[in-house]
């Protein structure tokens, strides 16, 4: 089967990559020893674009994106090159990272009460982004912040201004979230699970409001996400992850209707749907996620692999080229559906 | 699957819970409406999915219906038999007929105790004088039906992964072979490759044991693939309840139709084409829910009698009732 993407509607984004990641590795200093949570992963964003991170818990989705904020915690370090407009940021001081943190590369957390500050009200955390990295004035400040919540949806946004986090609903909490991330106009935008806590009604809004948000902006996005449904409906491209490397990359249509990798297609298969044909048991992945800590020698995904050979249990297969913007680390030649 | 033939496992009639909410002094006193007049039976090894947001009062419902929480207001019968009236032991002998697993499975067992220990606890309760050997033998059966080897019938609750532990939290509902099983979001905090599993086995168990099923989730595709009703809750009512496929291909409630159609399909075509409802505002609150139909704060095709009158539970058929004074035309005008 070709897939092409010669679709009305469907954006290619202009060629210049804004982030450039090159082969980082993400390694967390443990009392059992060095655990690899990425290992070896290399892709680029292109400007406007909006690439999909998908994978399981431990497929080292969301420490590719801390690794990429400098958001690692002490015992993590990470090598490799990250490289954002052409310049250099893995291994950037706090203070040159806090540069370009905020104004141009921005990130909204799965849970925003957390990423909120309980103490502060809504105009506060606001407005001390443009006060802190733009040194706007407080009184154009806080019209700003008005703007941006009005922006994302929110009713009565001059009231919200003066609210704590607590007194709004977990929606709400979310677009302001994502009001703070697009307050400075990011060129960049790194989601981590951004609608995961949320009900599927509030879910739909607020990826639309990411789209549109994107529409005007021309924000580049990472999407990272357990949820294909949410990469189906927002991504250009897709990266599906396992045990801390890439195992498919390419468009969002090849990845879903062609899927190349056997983890892709079984993910795939094994995800309930509303429009599924319901005779049959569900099919599986048999086995567990991969345990970081004592990864197999060979692929990681070979222990639960339907397709399994002897040279997958010996060498880890590395990413390759399968056809123009299409990769796989996989030793098998072609999936057939 | 024809159930009107056998008589209900489970028969509920306009059950209540109110919370009551901490007062200011002389104030009016306040009430949480977690559950608000819900009604329905449950045949035997029969499933029925109970579907609705956070804070819709789905697990509410299911902690009622075990009489794990005391309600406020209606009944429930249990083969014939109304546990209103039941007396604490006698409700404590049903209760190895009726269980319940919980959405976190790690946090649903004791990290001090093995496997062993806490899939035989229930035979400790029920069954005290059960001979170690007899026991331990049950034990064994118990995990191997949920697919956990017998050798790890020594190992901790933290040795295992989170799918394992929710089989550890199965075995131990089912040693007793209950009627009834109550599964509050059992798959909503696993991977979806292990989500998968957990279903089939679930599916598989109940075909196995004529066991009847409450499942209470927010994911309306895994719902779907499990349940022959579904009931859809919204602020303590119930909306609409149906045979699965009628509710998924002919709903009814705009909320119903608004649910399915945000739920984002795994298919770049079909979800950029899709046309959905769209609702407008949050959740109210369960505190002070609106006058009239509750959901009308948030209805995209509310009309003036959703504010003063409150909707009833009208049949569509035989097997499907729907809470919406507009029903008959609701999807016609949230096409337009």
């Amino acid at each position: 089967m070709t897939v092409s993407q010669e679709q009305p509607g469907w954006k290619t984004g202009n060629q210049t990559p804004l982030l450039v990641v090159d082969q980082l590795v993400t390694r967390f200093a443990t009392p059992d020893g060095s655990v690899s949570a990425v290992n070896g992963v290399s892709f680029h964003v292109n400007k406007g674009e909006t690439i999909g991170i998908v994978g399981e818990s431990g497929s080292g989705k969301s420490q590719v994106l801390m690794s990429i904020m400098g958001l690692l915690p002490h015992n993590g370090t990470s090598t490799g090159s990250v490289k954002f407009d052409d310049r250099e940021i893995l291994g950037m001081s706090r203070e040159q990272l806090n540069k370009i943190r905020g104004t141009r590369m921005a990130m909204i957390f799965q849970d925003p009460m957390t990423a909120l500050n309980p103490y502060l009200t809504v105009g506060q955390q606001l407005t001390e982004v443009l006060t802190f990295h733009q040194g706007t004035n407080p009184a154009m400040a806080r019209e700003q912040a008005r703007e941006v919540l009005e922006q994302v949806h929110i009713p009565e946004p001059g009231k919200r201004l003066d609210m704590y986090p607590h007194e709004l609903s977990g929606g709400m909490r979310q677009r302001v979230m994502i009001a703070m991330g697009m307050l400075c106009r990011p060129d960049l935008l790194i989601a981590d699970e951004p609608t995961t806590a949320l009900d599927v009604t509030i879910q739909a809004e607020i990826l639309d409001l990411l789209a549109e948000q994107q529409a005007v902006t021309g924000t580049s996005i990472i999407l990272v996400t357990h949820d294909l449904g949410v990469v189906a409906g927002l991504c250009d491209r897709v990266m599906v992850m396992y045990g801390g490397r890439i195992v498919e990359q390419g468009p969002v249509r090849d990845i879903f209707y062609d899927p190349q990798h056997p983890y892709t297609r079984a993910l795939l298969l094994s995800m309930p749907r509303l429009d599924d044909d319901l005779s049959g048991d569900l099919p599986t992945i048999a086995g567990q996620p991969p345990n970081l800590a004592q990864m197999p020698p060979g692929c990681a995904f070979a222990p639960r692999c339907a397709f399994v050979s002897e040279q997958c249990r010996q060498a880890v297969p590395p990413l390759r080229e399968i056809a123009p913007g299409r990769a796989k680390a996989c030793t098998l030649d072609r999936l057939v559906a | 699957m024809s159930l009107s033939s056998s008589s209900p496992l489970l028969s509920v009639r306009n059950l209540k819970v109110h919370f009551p909410v901490k007062n200011d002094l002389f104030a009016e006193k306040r009430v949480v409406k977690a559950v608000d007049g819900v009604s329905f039976d449950l045949y035997p090894g029969e499933t029925l999915g109970i579907v609705g947001e956070s804070g819709c009062g789905k697990s509410t419902l299911g902690r009622a219906v075990l009489k794990l929480i005391p309600s406020s207001a209606g009944t429930v019968v249990w083969l014939g038999r109304p546990l209103e009236d039941a007396s604490k032991s006698a409700l404590r002998s049903l209760r190895r007929e009726m269980q319940i697993i919980f959405q976190d499975p790690l946090a649903a067992l004791d990290p001090r105790m093995t496997v062993g220990a806490i899939v035989a606890e229930p035979l400790d309760t029920f069954e005290p004088g059960m001979a170690e050997q007899d026991k331990r033998a049950r034990v064994v059966e118990a995990m191997e039906r949920v697919g956990l080897p017998s050798h790890l019938i020594n190992r901790y609750p933290h040795e295992f992964s989170g799918g394992q532990c929710q089989r550890i939290g199965i075995a131990r509902a089912l040693i007793l072979k209950p009627k009834l099983l109550v599964c509050d979001e059992p798959v909503s905090a696993l991977d979806v490759s292990i989500q998968a599993q957990i279903i089939n086995l679930l599916k598989r168990l109940q075909t196995e044991e004529n066991l009847a099923l409450i499942f209470i989730s927010h994911n309306l595709s895994v719902v779907r693939r499990i349940s022959d009703r579904v009931m859809v809750l919204y602020l303590g009512k119930i909306a609409e309840l149906a045979e699965r496929d009628e509710i998924y291909r002919n709903p009814r409630h705009p909320y119903t139709q608004a649910l399915l159609s945000a739920v984002p399909i795994a298919d770049p075509d079909k979800e950029r084409a899709k046309k959905r409802v769209s609702l407008t505002g949050d959740l109210p609150s369960p505190i002070n829910p609106p006058s009239g139909c509750v959901f009308r704060t948030r209805c995209p095709i509310v009309i003036e009698k959703c504010q003063s009158v409150v909707p009833v539970l009208e049949p569509v058929t035989d097997s499907h009732t729907v809470s919406c004074h507009r029903w008959r035309e609701a999807i016609q005008l949230l096409m337009e």
